[in-house]
């Protein structure tokens, strides 16, 4: 099986080649093992969508899809990430349309300063995909990983609700949203 | 950005063969799990191994046995949080695990990597410039750290300047509620396989804090059969309802008879010593779980717990707690409200915090 694996062990101090699938698409990436996934989304494949906050996993900023489940970009080494699928915030955008979620947080006011906004975005991206009628609490324990210092979460939280009767207003029509 | 120091990575495909690479490589190496605590502290620079071995191609530490007693070391908190296999006696572990950092941080660290958690203070988990701005304590005793568990003689302990040891906090959620369930693990090396309860794995020191030999790889943690009669708890005490460390952890199991009586009990605390703190439970058993029952246990419970001064809150107040912490416990295994149900719940500003002097 190919996993786009690295050879092992890594030679110190030297870059490697490897692919890994960011947004549905596949790329080679040249970096070091010891990189994040956040300074290689960042630095070396130009998404800076994810956003580098604390850088060790106290605040939620840099999170990211692996798989459909919301991580920690800060905390996950880019060469454990070849045989997975991460999902950024620049990911949320299909055929040039927004994500509903992203629409919600536009119109309700979900984002001020929007420095947490795409570690919340795609966290609640993956909360409707997995429970599409989320209550409130639901949504909050969803997002306890993500700190906001602006909105006092509760634009965010009428946000998440908004697109989850978006989501289910166009699943009843047979409109794919996600 | 914070970066780690340059590593080589290993990611071997089988126990065995990270056994013999760990073996092989010596002190220099240091097992990756989810990285959870190893990435942030390898940004800090509080140690700086040569080698990483990781865990994740392993696919024999992710398995449970067919009963779900058996977690493989790698299995995620996450997935343990939502076990469903897992008997309703031992919902300590799944509210233990379902308790830790955050929602993220549940989807990638692991079991094993939470039983072997570094210990934590204040004066410890901060950057190396932070550190070096008032000189290295001897749990990391230069501006790379060390070893993580190589007891260094020298240095200071900025907690406890005359003491010859390092008093950093056993801050686990699960390893007190599961050694309160009777957990066992399993560690391999390339010597070969041995099981110890779980309780065994830990010593009183903040330096070497587990009895694991560096070179030994924890491969599963085994729960007991569940026993008609037996119920479980744990009770963590936190800041903020998300993210924080425990300040205090409370792991119960009992078993009651028909008529209410205890007929066996386990307590263990986390978050007040250097390891889980084991609570003598002999005053409980043969007796009802009375008001009167249980609070002289919490009292008595309260005293070998010597939190100091290296975590959030005073020290005072995170003496005083165990107390109300662990009658809130067993108050609920006697049917009364669970955590969040009670008053105590989620914000520990419920129970009036001293003024700091
Ligand atoms: C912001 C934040 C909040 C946190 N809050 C909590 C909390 O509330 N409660 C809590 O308990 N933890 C907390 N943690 C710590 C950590 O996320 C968890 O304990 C997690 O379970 C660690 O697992 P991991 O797989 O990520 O471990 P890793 O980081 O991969 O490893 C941790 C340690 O265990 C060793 N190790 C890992 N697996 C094995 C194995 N199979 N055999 C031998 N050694 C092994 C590693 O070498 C390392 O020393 C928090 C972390 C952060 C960043
Ligand atoms: S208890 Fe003392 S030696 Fe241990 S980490 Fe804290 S300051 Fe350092
Ligand atoms: S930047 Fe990753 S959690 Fe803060
Ligand atoms: S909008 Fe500013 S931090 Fe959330």
């Amino acid at each position: 099986m190919n996993d786009g694996s690295p050879p092992d062990p890594t030679p110190l101090g030297r870059k490697l080649l490897m692919e890994l699938h960011v947004n549905g698409e596949t790329q080679e990436v040249a970096f070091l093992p010891h990189e994040t996934l956040l300074e290689v989304l960042r630095e070396r494949m130009d998404l800076p969508g994810t956003k580098h906050g604390c850088e060790l996993g106290e605040c939620g900023a840099c999170a990211v899809l692996v798989d459909g489940r919301p991580e920690l970009s800060c905390l996950r080494l880019a060469i454990e990430c070849g045989d997975a699928e991460v999902t950024t915030v620049e990911g949320l955008i299909r055929d040039g349309q927004l994500d509903p979620i992203q629409e919600a947080f536009a119109d309700l006011g979900g984002a001020q300063c929007g420095y947490c906004t795409p570690g919340i975005l795609v966290t609640a991206r993956a909360l409707l995909d997995e429970n599409p009628s989320p209550d409130r609490d639901e949504i909050a324990e969803a997002l306890s990983g993500n700190l906001c210092r602006c909105t006092g979460y509760l634009q965010i939280f009428e946000s998440v609700e908004e697109a989850a009767r978006v989501g289910a207003a166009s699943s009843a029509t047979g409109e794919v949203t996600s | 950005m914070m970066r780690c120091r340059p590593f080589r990575y290993h990611a071997p495909r089988t126990v065995a063969e990270a056994a013999k690479i760990l073996r092989g490589e010596g002190p220099d190496a240091m097992v990756l799990a989810g990285g959870t605590d190893v990435i942030p502290n390898l940004k800090r620079k509080q140690f700086a191994p040569r080698t990483l071995v990781a865990l994740r191609r392993i696919g024999e530490l992710r398995t449970a046995s067919d009963d779900g007693l058996t977690l493989g070391a790698a299995t995620t908190l996450d997935a343990i949080a939502r076990h469903a296999a897992l008997p309703e006696a031992h919902r300590a572990a799944r509210i233990a695990a379902s308790k830790v950092a955050t929602p993220q941080i549940r989807n990638r660290g692991t079991i094993g990597g939470n039983l072997c958690l570094d210990t934590r203070c204040t004066y410890y988990d901060q950057s190396a410039e932070w550190r070096q701005a008032i000189d290295f304590c001897k749990k990391a005793p230069g501006p790379h750290g060390t070893a993580i568990e190589t007891p260094v003689e020298q240095g200071i302990c900025w907690v406890a300047p005359g003491s010859p040891r390092c008093w950093a906090v056993s801050s686990t959620d699960a390893a007190p509620a599961l050694i309160a369930l009777g957990a066992e693990v399993t560690l391999v090396s390339a010597d070969g396989e041995r099981t110890i309860p779980l309780t065994d794995l830990y010593a009183d020191d903040g330096m070497a804090f587990l009895t694991k030999k560096r070179d030994e790889l924890l491969t599963a943690v085994r729960l007991p059969a569940a026993v008609e009669g037996w119920r479980s708890t744990y009770w963590k005490l936190r800041r903020r309802g998300a993210f924080d460390f425990p300040i205090l952890g409370v792991g119960a199991a009992l078993k009651l008879d028909a008529g209410g009586t205890v007929e066996a009990a386990r307590v263990v605390l986390g978050a007040v010593a250097s390891r889980p703190l084991p609570v003598d439970t002999s005053g409980l058993v043969g007796g009802p779980l009375s008001d009167e029952a249980i609070d002289a246990f919490a009292a008595k419970a309260a005293g070998p717990a010597k939190p100091l001064d290296n975590t959030d809150f005073t020290l005072h107040w995170r003496k005083r707690v165990v107390r109300a912490w662990v009658a809130g416990a067993l108050r609920e295994l006697r049917g009364d409200d669970s955590e969040e149900a009670s008053l105590l719940s989620r914000s520990a500003a419920r129970i009036p915090e001293p003024l700091s002097v």
